[in-house]
């Protein structure tokens, strides 16, 4: 990575885009932007230069802590009181040009609004809980001059049924709380849009909603510039939601801009080392089958019939309801099997009951009717005490890299924790020589051991939380979602170990995830998750390639690829998808 | 997820989750919720009588204690047989519970008058004295509250909050003794004590339906002057409790408002161009209002306890300065009576709290 | 690739020793009106502490002393003088003497109550908190009633149940200490519980358990162990409370007798008489010894709260050009506790856990 530097800036005036000139939206230049923290002066933001035209799509991506939001909110002045910037940020406004970065406080508030708004990542947050949400929308009419309530009312109503709002007269005298998420993000567009703004501000706007959510958030921006002739400044992460949308790209790594292209250029042909990277790290669809097919046809004679390591038929959990009411049934008649050395990818939206499902077979969640086998126990009933004679054999990788590890312990502390417990080492330092054997299997330096978790970066503690999970050679693994706290580039990294390990070790895995094609990449058999039912299970390359169920083919069609004319082509697939549909 | 399979508080009302079909639950749930809430009472109130009894019984019965040394043994036994404590704790405890039950919480010893009776002749002064300190309390910790979190981390956030740990660290009796000292005897502005002049005290106490509530008696009497002086007896103890709930009000509301203000939908008001000071106002008051309310429900216990030693400053003659009494005539069955009665009180008020915080929460609403 | 080997080749700065003690670094972390603050409350603490330990050689007389080494007494409310600088009391007791040697009654007391509500406090809430089912049930609802019932009526209860109301030297500090402790244990329950609850769903916790480690293994070694960084902060706060607790009892002639200790609370009861007739000595100086004790403790405690919450924590500005420009993820201190300032505008690239199995 230090040798390949991305040192070569672009020139904030591409050659194809040159030609805007003077008409641009809003214009950034030699912006820098420093925080305060614990740690001292952090720089967020390193000299970018960048501009957007009149209904233009400008996506700035980059992986956490690139500068992408800081750079974003610096268009609207929002940064907090720690926050301290350089250089110019300009802004097209009625009243000609301003320069954000040097309005009063007074002269922010004109701007933000009618000139640009801004849509936030968790639609369920940037609501306020108490107030109906033709309040909140009118809120921002109020905030730019008088309007009699009736008016403003009629404005909300308008608005709410343009962004896609069913019976808006009705609801908009709802709280948030009625809505969905995606009706929720369709809301805060709403508030942004009724002011009418030449720029719109997203920042990860779909970040938070699941992959069928986000392509009907994707439509709706889309129709933002046509109907609303608003520009778009759009910040992500996600390379299929820029092949989407976007017109032009500018790449952030670490506070600088390292590149800027349109989008069709910029993914068919990048010119930075890091864009490079960052393309190359994308999951695609496809990727893994190859691999697939390649263990499938290894695999002894009789494998098929051997005993399964985990086999659930007619599995339901439901959770206990508060005093009396009904519980919430998480997981309702789901049956599969996992044999021996398979990996099995469980997909599925928030709400499909596919982490229930892992947490069951690791004796976390009670399991409430049917059936559910785990390496000969049922655990149907079971009790923790005769489950836990056998949890050396079972393990499991979290989801949060962050809270994965007790930070008041060392990593070889925490890694040594399965050999103190199942009585092979008595003590972390008699451990130590077995957690640095582990540790260099997950390819981290041993020193790391000594380390406290809260040193590691996220990457790191996700491949040490591998390592305590196969501590004890486990013939079982359960990985929750392992990667998708993680920046892409990162993940692809831990998807690597994963790979390695489980070629090396051979165990057995049920491996969640809520994105295909990370799935992809890991699994030999691909089971997909709707509102607690199984619907569609089979290889990989036939769930993804021949998929029978309704669902299962939204769901494919939903998620955006990182490339601009395939993506095209799957938006008229999915959209014609929804309408046969109905 | 977790947090559901947890169950943690089994009080809050279960709205928070919402499915991707939109609404869910429909109406009933605030129904639900306060019925619940309200047969929460029971087991609060069964408790509190439960502890309170077998700890004061546990030093030995209440005639020993008040009349012990002063009687000859043989006529302390006897009356000891009369009253039934020599019989088996367990059994004077039930005898206890069905009394409670009935609405009975026993008869005083110091002055053989129902427990129900004092908390009758007396409650009324508490209530209005509590009123008088809750608006105090209400006017001056909310807006100073809120112009703290407004000016947050300035000198006038600094000040506010010096001056609001000033007022919980001063206890009311000495911030009630030198409010006498400067306002009573060195200036003399207002009276040293009680809760009207005695000539007054007593053409009230003449009405055909005296409220004890003196306010409300000194309208009934229709003479402003009156009026004028009860107002003038009430402002020092109203102040001095007032004050002390103020500054928790303020540090409250400060806190609250400022979590509120880094929240996102603050920063989507601030993106949309809505004012600073209206942010403060509207959009965060009204969310850092919903904890405010439940805390407050629990300021009503300092309220309370703060009343006992306010009324015994200003020699005001409620509910906290009979108990004071009692306690020095070692009067336990009075003293147990009352923390009964206050028991049921402050459970019933927490109750009204609870409900009124989810009626502003349209989560629970609906 | 090669993102995670260079991060590795940053070697996080540790903290020197010096900075990571409790105190001192929160000063150092503070700025501006904060630390103001908080220096202010840990000079009045220190001022408080110092005054408790030397009393016999700060007091020039004794607390129950009535006259001097001539044999004369005092007298009665006498006015402030050479020889007693802050005059004398009703009982004709040296009013400076006893402001001085009540720090030491009101330390004492503190200190016997924080050392026993912790100890019970912190276990209830941690077996209720990590153990869950119907013990925790009844301890939250037994917790709640008291914590809802008049701290001050309670002690009161308590005190007559413990020394039936009168008390001498340490019987009577005992006795107060264990009427606040009684009083407070809900509190601690309450947070400590809080604390155990949230922590049992952390992720280390639940990895314990699926490794197969015992109850007791997890919850002293994981639970425990993370559970009780926030009781410094509520030692300062209960702290405080306890002290206007035992004014309050001495003031209601619970406290401690006058000749067994000295003791603000109950000074000030005898002082009400007094004010009425103009005599201000009386109250005003041990008055104000109640209100200084408890306004440093506070300001400590306060303190301590707004800089462990990062939204309530100020900052110094930066100069534009300051700092180096660096990946976030490896800022020493990591994502635990470090920038956030920044966390909270640039949370992560893969954040689709938040939205994703939370809602089951």
């Amino acid at each position: 990575m230090n040798a390949t530097n991305p040192a070569q800036k672009p020139t904030a005036h591409d050659k194809h885009t040159s030609h805007r000139g003077t008409g641009d939206t809003v214009r950034i230049d030699g912006l820098s932007v420093s925080f305060s923290t614990d740690a001292g002066a952090v720089k967020a933001v390193d000299g970018v230069s960048l501009h957007v035209g009149a209904g233009e799509v400008l996506a700035i991506v980059g992986e956490s802590g690139s500068g992408k939001t800081v750079t974003a909110r610096t268009i609207l002045g929002l940064l907090p009181e720690t926050a301290t910037s350089s250089g110019a940020v300009f802004l097209n406004t009625d009243r000609g040009e301003v320069d954000v970065v040097t309005l009063t406080n007074k002269q922010l508030r004109q701007v933000r609004g009618p000139d640009v708004a801004m849509v936030f990542q968790e639609p369920s947050t940037a609501l306020n809980p108490v107030f109906k949400v033709g309040w909140q929308i009118a809120e921002g009419l109020r905030a730019h001059g008088k309007i009699s309530k009736k008016d403003a009312r009629t404005q909300a109503i308008d608005i709410l049924r343009k962004v896609g709002i069913p019976d808006p007269e009705t609801r908009v005298d709802y709280y948030p709380h009625q809505f969905s998420g995606g009706q929720k993000q369709r809301i805060v567009i709403a508030m942004a849009l009724v002011l009418g703004p030449k720029l719109i501000v997203a920042d990860e706007p779909t970040t938070a909603l699941d992959v069928t959510v986000q392509a009907e958030i994707l439509e709706l921006l889309r129709r933002c510039r046509v109907e609303f002739g608003s520009s778009i400044v759009l910040i992500t992460h996600n390379m299929g939601v820029v092949a989407d949308l976007a017109d032009r790209v500018a790449v952030m790594y670490n506070g600088q801009l390292v590149e800027q292209a349109d989008v069709s250029s910029l993914f068919a042909n990048p010119q930075n080392d890091y864009t490079k990277r960052l393309l190359a790290a994308v999951p695609r669809i496809g990727g893994g089958t190859v691999e697939a097919v390649e263990r499938a046809r290894v695999r002894p004679k009789g494998w098929a019939e051997s005993e399964p390591v985990v086999k659930a038929s007619g599995l339901r959990i439901q959770y206990p309801g508060r005093l009396g009411r009904a519980g919430f049934v998480a997981v309702d008649g789901v049956d599969f099997e996992i044999r021996p050395g398979e990996v099995l990818g469980l997909v599925g939206e928030s709400g499909s009951g596919k982490t229930t499902i892992g947490r069951s077979i690791a004796g976390l969640t009670r399991v409430t009717g049917g059936s559910l086998k785990v390496l000969g126990h049922e655990m149907n009933g079971v009790s923790e005490r005769s489950f836990r004679g056998s949890r050396d054999q079972l393990g499991f990788v979290f989801q949060d890299p962050a809270s994965s590890f007790n930070p008041l312990l060392t990593i070889a502390q925490c890694v040594a924790e399965p050999f103190i417990v199942h009585g092979r080492a008595s003590n972390a330092a008699d451990a130590r020589a077995a957690v640095d054997e582990l540790l260099e299997a997950v390819q981290l330096p041993k020193s790391f051991g000594d380390r406290y978790p809260h040193e590691l970066s996220g990457g790191q503690r996700q491949r040490a939380s591998l390592a305590r999970a196969i501590a004890l050679k486990p013939p079982l693994l359960i990985a929750d979602e392992p990667t998708s706290a993680l920046d892409v580039s990162v993940q692809q990294r831990v998807l690597e170990v994963f790979a390695d390990l489980q070629r090396d070790f051979g165990f057995a895995c049920l491996f969640i995830s809520h994105d295909l094609a990370v799935v992809d990449i890991v699994a030999d058999r691909i089971a997909v998750m709707h509102l607690g039912r199984l619907v569609e299970e089979g290889a990989g390359e036939q769930v993804l390639e021949a998929p029978q169920d309704a669902y299962t083919r939204r769901l494919l069609a939903s998620l955006p690829v990182p490339d601009p004319i395939e993506q095209a082509k799957r938006r008229e697939a999915l959209q014609e998808l929804v309408a046969s549909e109905g | 997820m977790t947090a559901l399979l947890d169950d943690p508080d089994p009080l809050i009302p279960a709205a928070s989750t919402t499915s991707e079909n939109g609404k869910r639950g429909g109406g009933g749930g605030l129904l639900r919720y306060i019925i619940i809430r309200f047969l929460l009472i029971i087991p609060t109130v069964f408790i509190l009588v439960t502890v309170v009894f077998f700890l004061m019984r546990s030093t030995g019965d209440p005639i020993t204690a008040a009349q012990g040394g002063r009687l000859p043994p043989d006529e302390l036994a006897r009356r000891i047989h009369e009253a039934g404590y020599d019989q088996p704790l367990f059994v004077q405890y039930l005898q206890y519970l069905g009394q409670i039950f009935t609405g009975n919480f026993g008869t005083t010893f110091s002055d053989h008058q129902q427990v129900t009776t004092v908390l009758v002749t007396y409650g009324a002064a508490t209530l209005e004295l509590a009123f008088y300190a809750l608006i105090v309390a209400f006017i001056v910790g909310i807006p100073l509250g809120m112009l703290a979190a407004y000016f947050r981390d300035k000198g006038w956030d600094a000040a506010l909050r010096i001056f609001a740990i000033l007022c919980y660290a001063t206890p009311v009796f000495f911030a009630g003794l030198l409010l006498k000292l400067i306002f009573s005897v060195w200036l003399g502005w207002l009276p040293v004590s009680g809760r009207a002049s005695i000539g007054d005290e007593l053409t009230m106490q003449s009405l055909p339906h005296p409220t004890g509530i003196y306010l409300i008696d000194a309208f009934q009497t229709g003479d402003p002057a009156v009026v004028g002086d009860v107002l003038a007896h009430a402002v020092l103890p109203g102040i001095a409790l007032g004050f002390l709930t103020a500054g928790v009000f303020l540090r409250l509301v400060r806190t609250n408002v400022i979590s509120t203000l880094s929240t996102d939908y603050v920063s989507s008001g601030r993106s949309r161009g809505v004012s600073e000071f209206r942010l403060v106002r509207k959009h965060a008051y009204r969310p850092a209002l919903i904890p405010i309310i439940t805390v407050m429900g629990l300021q009503i216990a300092l309220l309370l306890g703060g009343a006992v030693l306010t009324e015994t400053t200003f020699e005001w003659k409620g509910l906290g300065f009979q108990l004071a009494q009692y306690l020095q005539a070692r009067d336990y069955v009075a003293v147990q009576g009352i923390v009964a009665m206050l028991a049921v009180i402050v459970a019933i008020t927490n109750f009204i709290v609870d409900v009124i915080a989810a009626l502003i929460d349209p989560r629970v609403r609906y | 690739m090669a993102t995670t080997s260079a991060m590795a080749l940053v070697v996080p700065r540790k903290r020197s020793l010096l900075e990571r003690l409790p105190i001192v670094h929160q000063v150092r972390q503070s700025v501006g009106v904060q630390r103001g603050m908080l220096v202010t409350g840990l000079v009045i603490t220190a001022v408080f502490v110092i005054v408790a330990v030397f009393a016999p050689l700060i007091a020039p007389y004794g607390f129950a002393q009535l006259h001097g080494a001539n044999g004369k007494d005092f007298g009665s409310q006498q006015p402030p003088s050479p020889e007693h600088i802050w005059g004398t009391t009703v009982g004709g007791y040296d009013v400076f003497s006893r402001v001085i040697w009540g720090a030491q009654t009101a330390a004492s007391v503190i200190i016997v109550a924080i050392v026993l509500s912790i100890f019970a406090g912190v276990l209830l809430g941690l077996v209720s908190g990590y153990l869950g089912g119907w013990i925790d049930r009844v301890l939250v609802v037994v917790c709640d009633a008291i914590y809802a019932f008049p701290t001050l009526l309670l002690a009161i209860v308590m005190s007559i149940v413990i020394s039936g109301g009168q008390s001498q030297v340490w019987g009577g500090i005992l006795a107060a200490a264990i009427s606040i402790t009684v009083v407070y244990i809900p509190q601690y329950f309450r947070v400590i519980r809080a604390e155990a609850v949230r922590i049992k769903s952390e992720a280390y916790v639940e990895s314990a358990k699926v490794v197969g480690a015992s109850t007791g293994r997890i919850m002293f070694k994981h639970v425990f162990r993370n559970s009780t960084r926030t009781l410094p902060l509520i030692f300062t706060l209960n702290a405080s409370e306890a002290i206007l607790t035992l004014a309050g009892l001495g003031f209601l002639g619970f406290g401690i007798e006058p000749s067994s200790a000295s003791e603000w609370g109950y000074d000030l009861n005898k002082a009400i008489a007094d004010v009425t007739s103009g005599i201000w000595w009386t109250a005003l100086y041990p008055g104000l010894a109640i209100v200084l004790v408890v306004l440093g403790i506070t300001l400590v405690g306060e303190s301590m709260n707004d800089l462990a919450d990062p939204r309530l924590r100020g900052r110094r500005a930066v100069a534009a050009t300051a700092g180096e420009t660096a990946d976030i993820s490896v800022v020493p201190g990591g994502p635990n506790e470090a920038p956030g300032g920044l966390e909270s505008l640039e949370p992560g690239a893969g954040i689709e856990e938040e939205g994703i199995e939370v809602r089951e």
